[in-house]
């Protein structure tokens, strides 16, 4: 079994409106950064997992995904996937 | 009648809910998320609050309770259930009923007194009311704003489905009276089986006069007076 280190990101679907990126780009623009659009706020997750291969770990992220971590009515998401080496477990 | 009220950790309406059962002279009963078993409860109430913080999605985290499995079972074979505020985010997250409550479009928490229009008083929730009847209730929700796809819009407004309607003093559902952004002024509706209602007011907390209104109090009753001869049987 190696281990796998994930990226699980679910972000708002595209067109859903989106108060909260809304807010946050009203506040860049009064920064002065006018060229600002589109400013979308999801979740990040990390998490660790036990696996036989990257797919396998991908697939498990995926079924959590649809189980719970993401409500496919109002978002989408994606998965990144690193394998997680001996030095980094010891941190 | 025994109605279920399910206590999940961040539940906060669960006491008025039970104190309104027992107003309209029903027989509640507190369920505790780790339950299994409804026992013999003829409805189940999802109450409102906060369930686990409304962590990753209001009513996500709930639906993964132990007793959820039977609250669906009981849904599926025809039971009653009615979920207010976070029980109506934990029926959608559920897959008990369709859409999803999303923040609030003015991103504010919301806590006053709506009116709302009684769109279908068919229903065992809603047949104390007339079809077009103004009721008060208060809301008091950050996710509240109802969202589903078009297509799903377009399937409950065909079938009558949705209960109650946010509106204003003369009963048009228009953009002012619209507390929270919600598709349609949408404020409460019901799944195709016609046993399963989602609302974000309250009626518990409107069925006394001195909170300022009584009309919350026909849900409770329509839904009683629907059981009560199926008791006798």
């Amino acid at each position: 079994m190696t281990l796998w280190h994930l990226e699980i990101r679910v972000v708002p679907r595209p067109g859903l409106l989106d108060p909260e990126g809304k807010a946050i780009q009203h506040a860049l623009h009064s920064l002065d950064y006018e060229g600002i659009q589109n400013v979308r706020v999801g979740k990040l997750l990390y998490l660790d997992i036990e696996a036989p291969s990257e797919e396998e770990a991908r697939k498990q992220g995926e079924d959590m995904c649809h189980h719970i971590l993401a409500n496919p009515v109002m978002e989408d998401f994606d998965i990144e996937a690193h394998r997680v080496i001996e030095e980094q477990k010891k941190l | 009648m025994k109605v279920g009220i399910i206590t999940f950790p961040g539940s906060n309406c669960d006491y008025d809910l039970y104190k309104c059962v027992e107003t309209a002279t029903g027989n509640p009963e507190f369920l505790w998320h780790r339950d299994v078993h409804l026992g013999d409860v003829d409805a189940i109430m999802l109450p409102g609050g906060f369930s686990y913080g409304d962590y990753l999605r209001a009513g996500a985290i709930a639906t993964m309770s132990p007793i959820m499995k039977s609250v669906k079972e009981f849904a599926v074979s025809g039971g009653p259930v009615l979920g207010i505020c976070n029980g109506f985010q934990i029926l959608c997250e559920a897959g008990l009923l369709p859409g999803v409550l999303l923040r609030n479009r003015s991103l504010l928490f919301a806590s006053h007194d709506v009116l709302l229009r009684v769109e279908n008083n068919k229903t065992i929730f809603t047949s104390e009311y007339d079809a077009g009847q103004i009721l008060r209730m208060p809301i008091a929700h950050a996710e509240g704003n109802y969202y589903a796809s078009d297509d799903i819009l377009e399937k409950l407004e065909k079938e009558d489905r949705v209960l109650l309607r946010y509106a204003d003093i003369h009963g048009e559902a228009n953009t002012s009276a619209n507390p929270n952004g919600s598709a349609f002024n949408i404020a409460g509706i019901i799944n195709q089986e016609g046993n399963v209602m989602g609302m974000m007011p309250h009626p518990e907390r409107a069925v006394e006069e001195i909170l300022g209104s009584v009309d919350g109090l026909g849900i409770f009753a329509a839904l009683l007076a629907h059981l009560e001869p199926m008791s006798n049987t």
